[in-house]
């Protein structure tokens, strides 16, 4: 292991110290003093941040070429350590309320994180497969952290089960490719697959690789477990679980398709085609039926997903790439930045026992707490892709890049399906300040805290979007 | 910072000082917000007059520019961009103006959650203002989504019973347009590597077969708005479950966004298709003055029935309109305003009296003269300018669009205005039918039972300055010509005819 080596994975190596060594002293902490906990873990965190941004604007490849850092990979570990950050702020006192106080929630959350960042440093595909199995497990265990709780172990052997299933394709796609081109290595596979006419081997290899990424981003048809795991886990870990395992599994879709299998690009464009359609199609036309809050933003992630494989569908093309992967990049920040403010407001009515999840709950909010009312109206029109918030501009630049791909009918797909989605996401605001109802709340610092700088997030940024821009745009992927 | 001390940048913007006011107030202090709200509305005419005292009519391009660089990275060319000429001026004023009415108006029939309402109200207008005023198409369609946000709100929490079933109606049929606009927006600002539109039409003629679906892309989100036939299926619904104050503003100026849109993006930006589509939106414009008019005579809610001649009237904007020629253009934007001015009057006088009898069936009324004068002869002088009696302002709308449909090469057809000149006679049946119905012949179950008190001061504060203006420009309406005359030339030079 050579220095270089060292300094690429550096914030991953601190990360997963500071997890193993949380492990034991949090056997030090009471047990009703789990709190510092969840302090020592950000600590860990944001020390972790810090050594990320240091890397801003450095590329290497390490290891043998199968550990890569670049602006892309940085980018993505920022947005993934920030919401880390605040899936700890929402956890903070949920689980307490909830009694599922446990030190080894916050641990699990850091290793998780861990894989979600290899994920997107991944240069390789036995890494990459190393870091699916890193981000999945803690996830599997958190899934099923309010156990007896029926529905949340449900959710966990669930998740575990189709996880578990997804992994299988991953691993079966990897052989395959192995086979075709006598590699893992993604710019090994690269160059093996442009010399030649590229084998039908290769391509069902990727196919079976884009399954098990599918799964994992929750796209449709892989996304069944998604809504019965997003409501029975705990909500915080559902938060946690809709926007890190989400920006991760899309950060490994895009590297490993983008390095490695630009030469198929031909016959994948097409199915990423079908399956952003089909996501955005049927994620957004069951949301309008659900009538649990968790649910919908379930079916809503699931939409959301979709509007984000539009950005990889032209992947193979050279030109447009780069501003796609930035299309895409921005987005995710828009819907992670939305998507925590939105369940940050879920946490603070949900009360004991799952009840206070009906959006029917929801009524009666504005006139009883008003700024939580504005706030959540903030993240739906956030969601809907309007003004004045970060989700608009998200929408923009997206179907920007994907008209500019020369995917006109899918952005129109993109732009009917938004009007879709405007139903059911206004059916909260309905709610919240045209019916009559007497909902309470919880106060706890951090959750307000995350509520609100989420939400003047959302609108700030939209009107001084420039400088994120300029990040995602210069958050490029290494190529070869 | 500099952009924040343009004329345009503060007119836009200064209702969002009321707002920021407002939210430090009491929610209990309800005379103090109504005060807030209308000096704020004041001051924003104030700012509109000014403007207009630094406009020079005689100047035909766009004036008093404001143009920053907003977003400017990898090929996004999106401009902080705020100008105004003769085709939006008169929108503009039209738009300060009738919003310290409307909130006059609410002084008493507002009483729930009025901080709530007074935000709202002053936010609508800013996004009006910047639907108007903006000239770059990304910020354009920030302003232009960014309306339908307070007024679903004032439409969903002030109004009445089926409100919930209006607001979302509004909302989603006014999205569904606009989707189709942002595609083709975007389309555009790839095309021509900016989102400024005056760049845009600088840059030339974009292929013919491609004009014609941007063209439609763009008709999408207008045509809903306007609301052409047979588009218009909101409207009703809309307007009726609308507070007064939000039907006022809904018929005088948001319609207006619609037939302004087409002035301000779709003739300019795609010429031939707009001459190519001009005898089929004249088609369409026909069937909805005739249409309009016909439900309207069959409606037994008056605000139902002044919503339907909405669509009546607004067919005559857009037959004006896509007359294509300086006649047709002129008299299209004057009837804007005529239109905000009558439609708005009338709006307004209904809701004095549903304020003190709670329903609009006009059957209930008759006899409403008798008892109330003063009422009665101001709702006379709306309803006789609504439906375009010489020396109203009514009129003079009408006619000019007539004369230019008449002669218009680009409809090529002269029935079309023959046609709608039937429309003309139609309005005169369906408001004089209601007009007898509810103020004339015997004092019916309403008038009978109630005490009914004539209007106040305020309330007749409140429509004085539309019975000037249409007193004005049905009899003096040369400034009003001059003001939009050289632009609308301007426009109508630049088409291939």
């Amino acid at each position: 292991m050579t220095q270089l080596d060292f300094q690429i994975i550096l914030p991953l190596t601190i990360l997963t110290a500071w997890a193993c060594v949380l492990l034991l002293v949090d056997l030090l902490i009471p047990k009703d003093r789990k709190g510092i906990t969840a302090i020592l873990a950000a600590v860990g965190l944001a020390v972790t941040l810090g050594f990320t941004i240091s890397q801003v604007g450095t590329e290497h490849i390490g290891f043998n070429n199968m550990v890569v850092v670049d602006g892309f990979s940085t980018f993505v570990n920022i947005l993934l350590l920030v919401s880390g950050l605040l899936g700890i702020a929402l956890a903070y006192g949920y689980i307490k309320r909830m009694g599922l106080d446990r030190g080894e929630y916050y641990t699990l959350m850091l290793f998780s994180i861990v894989g979600m960042m290899l994920m997107a440093q991944a240069e390789d595909l036995i890494i990459v497969f190393l870091a699916l199995e890193l981000l999945s497990i803690p996830l599997y265990v958190l899934a099923a952290f309010a156990r007896p709780n029926l529905q949340s172990e449900e959710a966990g052997v669930k998740y575990f089960l189709l996880g578990a299933f997804s992994t299988g394709f991953v691993v079966y796609g990897t052989a395959l490719v192995y086979g075709a081109t006598g590699t893992t290595s993604l710019n090994g596979i690269f160059t093996a697959a442009s010399n030649g006419t590229p084998s039908l081997l290769l391509t069902i290899g990727a196919a079976l690789l884009l399954v098990g990424f599918g799964f994992k981003v929750a796209a449709v048809p892989f996304h069944m477990w998604t809504p019965d795991v997003y409501q029975g886990s705990p909500t915080a870990v559902t938060v946690f679980m809709s926007s890190g395992a989400k920006i991760a599994g899309f950060a490994a879709l895009l590297r490993v398709f983008a390095t490695a299998f630009p030469s198929i690009s031909v016959d994948i464009t097409g199915i990423l085609w079908v399956l952003a359609a089909l996501t955005m199609i049927i994620g957004n036309i069951t949301a309008i039926s659900q009538s649990n809050i968790k649910r919908m933003l379930a079916y809503s992630s699931i939409a959301h997903a979709g509007y984000i494989l539009m950005a990889f569908v032209p992947y193979g093309n050279k030109a447009v790439l780069p501003v796609s992967i930035a299309a895409g990049l921005f987005y995710l920040v828009s819907y992670a930045v939305t998507n925590f403010g939105a369940w940050s407001v879920v946490i603070a009515l949900e009360k004991a026992e799952g009840k206070g999840l009906e959006i029917s709950d929801f009524a009666g909010l504005a006139k009883k707490y008003p700024a939580l009312a504005i706030a959540m109206t903030v993240f739906m029109l956030s969601f809907i892709g309007f003004p004045p918030t970060l989700g608009l501009v998200g929408k923009f630049y997206l179907f920007r890049a994907v008209i500019a791909g020369g995917y006109t009918g899918l952005a129109i797909i993109g732009v009917v399906t938004s009007l879709v989605s405007a139903y059911y996401y206004l059916r909260v605001v309905v709610n919240m300040y045209m019916r009559e109802g007497d909902p309470t709340i919880e106060r706890e610092p951090w959750l307000d805290i995350t509520t609100l700088s989420t939400a003047v997030l959302t609108v700030a940024l939209s009107f001084v979007p420039q400088w994120l821009f300029l990040m995602a745009s210069t958050a490029t992927l290494r190529l070869f | 910072m500099e952009f924040l001390l343009q004329p345009l940048t503060l007119l836009t913007f200064f209702p969002l000082l009321g707002v920021i006011v407002l939210l430090f107030m009491n929610s209990e202090a309800k005379t103090a917000i109504r005060w807030v709200a209308m000096v704020t509305s004041l001051l924003t005419f104030g700012v509109s007059l000014w403007v207009l005292l630094q406009f020079n009519a005689s100047n035909p391009d766009l004036q008093l520019v404001a143009k920053y660089s907003w977003i400017n990275v990898a090929g996004w060319n999106i401009y902080y961009y705020l100008a105004v000429d003769g085709l939006s001026i008169l929108l503009v004023l039209l738009t300060a103006f009738l919003t310290p009415i409307s909130l006059l108006s609410t002084w008493t029939a507002v009483e729930d959650r009025v901080k709530d309402f007074m935000i709202f109200f002053l936010l609508l207008e800013v996004g009006m203002m910047g639907v108007f005023l903006a000239q770059d198409l990304f910020m354009f369609y920030v302003f232009w989504e960014f309306t339908l946000v307070p007024m679903y709100f004032l439409i969903g929490l002030w109004g009445g019973p089926r409100r919930i079933y209006a607001a979302v109606k509004f909302f989603l049929y006014t999205m569904a347009g606009s989707i189709l606009m942002l595609v083709a927006i975007l389309w555009l600002g790839i095309y021509g590597n900016t989102f400024s539109v005056p760049d845009l039409i600088a840059k030339g003629a974009i292929p013919a077969n491609i004009q014609w679906w941007l063209f439609l892309a763009f008709t999408a989100a207008f045509a809903i708005k306007v609301p052409m036939w047979p588009l218009h299926s909101w409207l009703p619904d809309a307007h009726v479950e609308a507070p007064t104050a939000g039907s006022v503003i809904l018929a005088g100026v948001l319609l207006k966004m619609g037939t302004y849109g087409f002035l301000r993006f779709n003739i300019p930006l795609f010429p031939e298709a707009t001459v190519k589509a001009a005898p089929w939106i004249a088609l369409f414009a026909t069937i909805g003055i005739i249409y309009g008019a016909a439900v309207s005579y069959a409606q037994q809610d008056v605000k139902k029935l002044v919503a339907y001649s909405s669509v009546s009237h607004l067919g005559f904007v857009m037959l004006g309109m896509f007359a294509l020629n300086v006649q047709g253009v002129s008299g299209a934007i004057l009837q804007m305003i005529n239109h905000g001015i009558s439609t708005g009057a009338l709006f307004l006088l209904i809701g004095m009296v549903y304020e003190q009898t709670h329903t609009r069936d006009i059957k209930v009324y008759g006899g409403l003269w008798k008892v109330m004068p003063v009422f009665g002869t101001i709702m006379l002088i709306s309803s006789l300018s609504s439906m375009g009696l010489p020396g109203l302002n009514g009129f003079v709308g009408e006619f000019t669009i007539l004369l230019g449909a008449f002669g218009s090469k680009a409809i090529g057809n002269p029935w079309y205005a023959g046609i709608s000149a039937i429309g003309v006679i139609m309005a005169a049946v369906y408001i004089l039918y209601m007009f007898q119905k509810m103020f004339l012949g015997p004092a019916g179950e309403i008038t009978h039972h109630h005490e009914l008190k004539d209007l106040n001061w305020r309330e007749i504060l409140t429509v004085a300055p539309l019975l000037i203006l249409m007193f004005w420009i049905g009899l003096y309406p040369a400034p009003f010509f001059n003001l939009i005359a050289p632009a609308v030339e301007k426009l109508v030079s630049a088409l291939p005819l």
